[in-house]
């Protein structure tokens, strides 16, 4: 038993249908410790949120884990029956989604949403639970809690919805709160407010947070550690600080080049950005290799031939490039 | 920097306010009111970004100057030309006057038609009825968006995403439009992608002499493509200006809370803000900003009167003078 909360080794997803078969997720490999805050950023179809969702079981055919381990305190998850996995769902590992609507029940006031939680989780009734409801809407400032437990979702607006997901996610004090695109819909500036909701309240409690999101700001303000994922591999892990300021892996820099920078036009003028070449290989034809080779500007031949083995970088972390000095 | 030329878009006085039936059987009706008395011009070879919340009204502005949404007061002009009212031109000939790009090109794309089939619709209802133009003209534009003219044979869902949107924007310029808005160009691609599209944008915008209106929440691509910036709250612009000025300098509360939310990584890291948004300036003597308290209206109420006062050079706060 180590002292990481949850421990992801060499995880390997694929599509399973008929006899056609399509590898999603390769071998990813990367741990989160108690109280800590893990970031995996990808761009769309890189295999980020189902990673998330094998972790809380949750993953529907035709995607399935096929090979590789899921620790959980102690505990390895594939081996849990589908009883265990919902007890422990919700009361120890919770998640937060991209579009708080869809995750909420539009025909049940907000506030049973609430209590649900602590009627099947804790064992408390309902007239226990509706109070505690109110406490938990309190605590992710909504206002008016007494009020607006009666409110239906729709009545919502986008944030208040999305602080009422925090609210059943963080109902039961989960160990782990999975926050998969959570302020991706919303506007900045309530953005704003929701990560800074959830940092106080994990930091608060001690809760460890894996977010995953595309928005490498967003990653930035919220995580320690961060892995970097491309076409379903994990092609750089470090703290957070080492990454955004030396990235080391051809695609982390081009995708911090490619991206307009606040405040750089002032000081230099309007450069032209950095483009990286080419667009995301589909799941259906990953190239041999390293599956960034084909449109990276450092490629050697060996790139195309083998897969980059993790080389440990100075401080914490590792890289999967083989070309990653030059 | 002004000169005595009409501008190309001038949006004088716009209003667009839409009824509301609500309460059981749409009894009770009320306004909402998406645009307020909104000013705004739109100068030849300029980026003008609007920035602001959903719900603020700026889609509403948009379609409006597409001629797509009629106004229910106020008047914009094409070139001096009003383009709204009883005179207002047809609409084919205002879909060669302004173009849009769209979010999602996935959705805006007719998915049963080949790329040439959508490029050449527009041209033949223009009267373009010579095939080897039509071939030329799509030809052409395939090149300039970074395509090769064969692809134009294949259908949308055969192209990646970057590739969707550079055939959303030859879609838009096949008219050659003098104005193309642009909704949240990049803000569905994925993030490796639109670096192209930006660059594609801004190369196009030199070679065609385009001007553009840009409808964005990303700040920091409104930053790196406008001249101009107009942050619209509530229906109203409560800011606008240069923007250098409008980023470096920003005055209204509601411009500095949206600066200040950006999240920029390595600003994040480095602590370096570019912009001190902790306090907010004193408004001028005799004025006070409007609103004083964010989240205190809705889209039913008049604002209450307020204008926007001239601080330098072209940079203008909305402010309301003390009773």
């Amino acid at each position: 038993m180590t002292d990481n909360l949850l421990e992801v080794r060499d995880l390997r997803l694929d599509i399973v249908s008929g006899r056609v078969g399509h590898n999603v997720v390769d071998n990813v490999s990367f741990s989160i410790g108690r109280g800590e805050a893990y970031g995996l950023v990808g761009e769309s179809g890189c295999g980020k949120s189902i990673t998330a969702l094998s972790i809380i079981g949750l993953l529907k055919k035709p995607l399935a884990v096929t090979g590789g381990e899921l620790i959980f305190d102690g505990r390895d998850l594939r081996a849990l029956s589908k009883r265990e996995l919902r007890r422990l769902r919700g009361e120890r590992i919770a998640m937060i989604f991209q579009e708080p609507m869809t995750a909420l029940n539009p025909l049940s006031p907000v506030g049973r949403q609430i209590a649900e939680m602590f009627v099947l989780h804790k064992g408390a009734t309902w007239k226990e639970a509706e109070k505690l409801a109110i406490e938990a809407l309190g605590n992710v400032q909504v206002p008016a809690p007494e009020e607006r437990v009666k409110a239906y979702p729709h009545q919502m607006s986008g944030g208040m919805r999305q602080r009422v997901m925090i609210a059943i996610a963080l109902a039961c004090n989960p160990d782990l709160l999975i926050a998969d695109e959570p302020t991706t819909a919303l506007d900045v500036t309530v953005q704003a407010e929701i990560l800074k909701l959830v940092k106080e309240l994990c930091a608060a409690r001690g809760t460890s947070v894996l977010m995953i999101s595309h928005d490498l700001g967003v990653i930035a303000n919220m995580c320690n550690r961060v892995g970097i994922m491309y076409a379903g591999r994990l092609v750089e892990e470090r703290p957070v600080a080492d990454l955004f300021l030396h990235p080391a892996h051809p695609y982390t820099d081009g995708l911090l080049k490619s991206l307009p920078q606040l405040g750089s036009r002032r000081l230099e003028g309007r450069k032209r950005l950095q483009e990286i070449e080419g667009t995301v290989p589909s799941i259906a034809n990953f190239p041999p290799g390293c599956r960034f080779q084909p449109r990276c500007h450092r490629a050697t031949p060996v790139c195309s031939v083998e897969i980059p083995p993790p080389s440990a970088l100075s401080h914490d972390g590792f890289v999967k490039c083989f070309n990653h000095e030059r | 920097m002004s000169d005595n030329n009409e501008p190309l878009v001038r949006v004088d006085g716009l209003s667009v306010h839409f009824p509301v039936r609500n309460g059981l059987f749409g009894r009770t009706k009320r306004t909402l009111r998406a645009v307020n008395d909104l000013s705004l011009t739109l100068n030849k070879g300029e980026c003008l970004s609007v920035v602001g919340e959903s719900g603020c009204g700026k889609s509403t502005l948009a379609l409006s100057i597409l001629g797509l949404q009629e106004p229910t007061s106020g008047e914009i002009f094409f070139e001096g030309r009003s383009i709204t009212g009883k005179a207002r031109p047809s609409r084919l000939e205002r879909a060669g006057m302004a173009q849009m790009v769209f979010q999602d090109p996935y959705a805006s794309l007719n998915p049963r038609q080949t790329i040439y089939t959508s490029l050449a619709a527009p041209l033949k209802l223009h009267g373009v009825k010579d095939r080897t133009e039509i071939d030329r003209r799509i030809e052409t534009m395939m090149q300039l968006v970074g395509l090769k003219p064969e692809q134009a044979k294949r259908f949308p869902h055969e192209f990646s995403g970057g590739q969707r949107q550079r055939i959303g924007i030859a879609r838009a310029l096949i008219l050659k439009p003098k104005v193309v808005v642009l909704d949240e160009p990049v803000s569905a691609l994925d993030v490796s992608i639109r670096a192209q599209i930006i660059n594609l944008l801004l190369e196009l915008k030199e070679q065609l002499d385009l001007s553009y209106i840009m409808i964005s929440h990303d700040l920091s691509v409104v930053e790196h493509m406008s001249d101009r910036v107009a942050v619209m709250y509530f229906g109203q612009i409560v800011e606008t200006g240069s923007w250098d000025r409008v980023f470096t300098d920003p005055q209204h509360p509601y411009t500095r809370r949206l600066i200040g939310a950006i999240l920029d990584p390595v600003t994040e890291l480095t602590g370096q803000s570019p912009v001190d948004v902790r306090e907010t300036p004193r408004p001028p003597s005799g004025y006070d900003y409007y609103p004083r308290e964010i989240g205190k209206h809705d889209v039913y109420s008049l604002p209450p009167a307020s204008q926007l006062v001239a601080l330098k050079d072209d940079h203008s706060v909305r402010l309301i003078a003390h009773g």
